[in-house]
């Protein structure tokens, strides 16, 4: 009975929370049929938003990769001073809300601060463009490839690298062969989150960016600027294309998961 | 030959090895033998450049190597947990390190399936490490330490992870490989039986010094110290000397000599026979033949006379 009761408690709570607001979007976006959700999807806007989207995302989890594979080699393989600091600001920017991001993005790089009016001069405008919007992103889904990859490197061990040296092997010629292989469905696995949180970013992004319609737009501030503009058969549509993305790469990080462990 | 000379090192205010000097000659079998942590797997992995001296130096086949990295020494070392290359075959472990030297490929293939036939995995080239027993593993690491011709073969406990049985196989088949390859070999050990049966000569360390270096023979005969001859094998105490029990004679009569004991317990151990005793008090055991302890009769509350085998007899000096 108890076991029953716990799967209509969880099965409501999802219902209500999850299946009732992704089933409606999904309804309110076909309520026309498939032309005008299409129409919506291929407007000169819709489309610029997608590719400012992607412009944004791919540099982010690029930089998020090898930034996030080599924070997790120094806390897991070094001892050194300040480790732990290092450690915990890794985590920093899941308990600080987006929107302060980008208002620090802001303060630092605006064109009437120091460093942000010297890139400036040198012709780099970083706020209000697509390298402010980078770094916001940057910023959100910093901790998500170090903390995939950290426990599986502290689990493998040092041994097999030590092997590969005593064999011959540089440090470079190590990493690639041995530690890349070793760690590499965790770091798919990061490399797959960072991605669906860069697409999905919004409260660091609409600061940084400007919202500048065609612009600076990305698709989230696209259903939320055609949400206002009472557009609402292209907000459902782009928030329908956000929510496909999201729920296949759901389904790569389920389909990557079991290959970890195995082998 | 491996020459150590005079190397020290701490780990924080640990001194894992202090002022430590042994030579190694080239195409022995040397074991270093010792309770963990007497620094001798510390030795092993500073005689592989895993780890730097904080002093003294390391030489290798003639070559100052003190300060050479691990990949230029030309060592083989195999780990007691074998770090297996996972996500690589069997063939493709043992071929890294030709691989990583750029050997033709044909000389690879031929090489590897070389080393696999003498470490009779031949018919394993394409499993992956995961699909192989414990020993199997251990010996396709040590195949792929042997792959790239390393100078000095270097096996910290290597048998440590295995079960009995397998350890025991294995001991005797390392032997056997050492007979055939020649290469100089040196592998860290704490069981004195692994030590005593597989190697010509046997580095005693404890607490970070060397403590006797010798063959087998000499260190269970002539050991420098109470602490080699007890390490070595098993030791009572007669009178305050440190004797073996099987170097104990016992007689019903008193001879020259022998000081009287009674007797606690007598336990068979198949051929032999544990004599539990005290003399004066304190407790001494004796190893005696069965047919001895037959021809004794002894029992519980008997007095017998306990003296030392004086010839060929282990003492410490």
């Amino acid at each position: 009975m108890a076991k029953v009761s716990l799967r209509v408690v969880a099965l409501t709570y999802l219902l209500f929370l999850l299946v009732l607001p992704v089933g409606v979007i999904c309804w309110r976006t076909f309520e026309n049929g498939v032309g005008p959700v299409w129409d919506s999807l291929t407007t000169p806007s819709a489309l610029h938003a997608f590719q400012v989207t992607f412009q944004v995302a791919i540099p982010s989890v690029i930089c998020n990769t090898i930034f996030g594979v080599g924070v997790a080699i120094l806390l897991v393989r070094h001892r050194f001073f300040g480790r732990r600091v290092l450690d915990a600001l890794v985590d920093l920017p899941i308990a600080v809300s987006p929107v302060v991001v980008g208002l620090a993005l802001i303060l630092v790089y605006g064109k009437f601060a120091p460093i942000g009016g010297w890139l400036s001069q040198h012709g780099i405008d970083v706020i209000f463009s697509i390298p402010g919007m980078v770094l916001a992103t940057i910023f959100v889904s910093l901790p998500l490839v170090v903390r995939a990859v950290a426990p599986v490197l502290e689990e493998i061990g040092i041994e097999q690298e030590q092997a590969a040296w005593t064999l011959g092997a540089t440090s470079w010629a190590t990493f690639r062969r041995i530690t890349i292989p070793a760690i590499r469905w965790a770091l798919a696995y990061g490399m797959v989150l960072s991605l669906a949180r860069s697409l999905g970013e919004y409260g660091a992004v609409a600061v940084v960016s400007g919202r500048l319609v065609d612009q600076t737009q990305t698709m989230t501030l696209f259903v939320e600027e055609r949400f206002q503009n009472f557009d609402q058969q292209s907000a459902y549509a782009a928030a329908f294309a956000l929510a496909v993305i999201a729920v296949v790469t759901l389904l790569l990080i389920n389909l990557l998961r079991p290959e970890e462990g195995t082998r | 030959m491996i020459r150590v000379s005079n190397v020290s090192k701490n780990f924080g205010s640990f001194a894992a090895l202090t002022d430590v000097s042994v030579e190694i000659p080239t195409g022995s079998l040397t074991a270093l033998l010792g309770p963990s942590g007497g620094g001798k797997s510390t030795l092993l992995r500073i005689i592989a450049g895993l780890e730097t001296p904080d002093s003294g130096s390391i030489e290798i086949a003639g070559a100052d190597s003190t300060k050479m990295s691990p990949q230029r020494r030309n060592v083989g070392f195999v780990f007691q947990h074998y770090a297996a290359f996972k996500h690589m075959s069997v063939a493709d472990n043992v071929a890294f390190g030709l691989k990583i030297r750029k050997r033709p490929k044909a000389e690879i293939k031929q090489r590897v399936s070389d080393l696999l036939e003498l470490v009779h995995l031949e018919q394993f080239a394409h499993r992956y490490p995961a699909q192989l027993s414990g020993g199997q593993r251990q010996r396709m690491a040590l195949a792929r330490a042997l792959a790239v011709e390393p100078s000095v073969l270097l096996l910290d406990e290597p048998f440590g992870a295995l079960d009995a049985q397998v350890r025991k196989e294995l001991r005797a088949w390392l032997r056997r490989l050492h007979d055939e390859v020649h290469v100089t070999t040196v592998f860290v050990t704490h069981d004195q039986e692994e030590a005593m049966e597989v190697a010509d000569s046997i580095v005693v360390m404890a607490e970070g010094q060397v403590k006797q270096v010798g063959t087998p023979d000499e260190l269970y005969e002539k050991p420098a110290s109470d602490f080699v001859m007890s390490f070595l094998g098993p030791v009572t105490t007669l009178r305050g000397r440190l004797v073996r029990p099987h170097d104990l004679v016992l007689t019903a009569e008193a001879t020259d000599g022998a000081v009287p004991a009674i007797v606690e317990r007598v336990v068979r151990l198949g051929f032999e026979v544990r004599v539990d005793a005290t003399v004066d008090g304190e407790p001494i055991w004796a190893q005696v033949t069965r047919y001895r302890a037959q021809l004794l009769n002894l029992k519980r509350g008997d007095t017998v006379y306990i003296r030392v085998l004086e010839h060929e007899v282990a003492t410490v000096g």
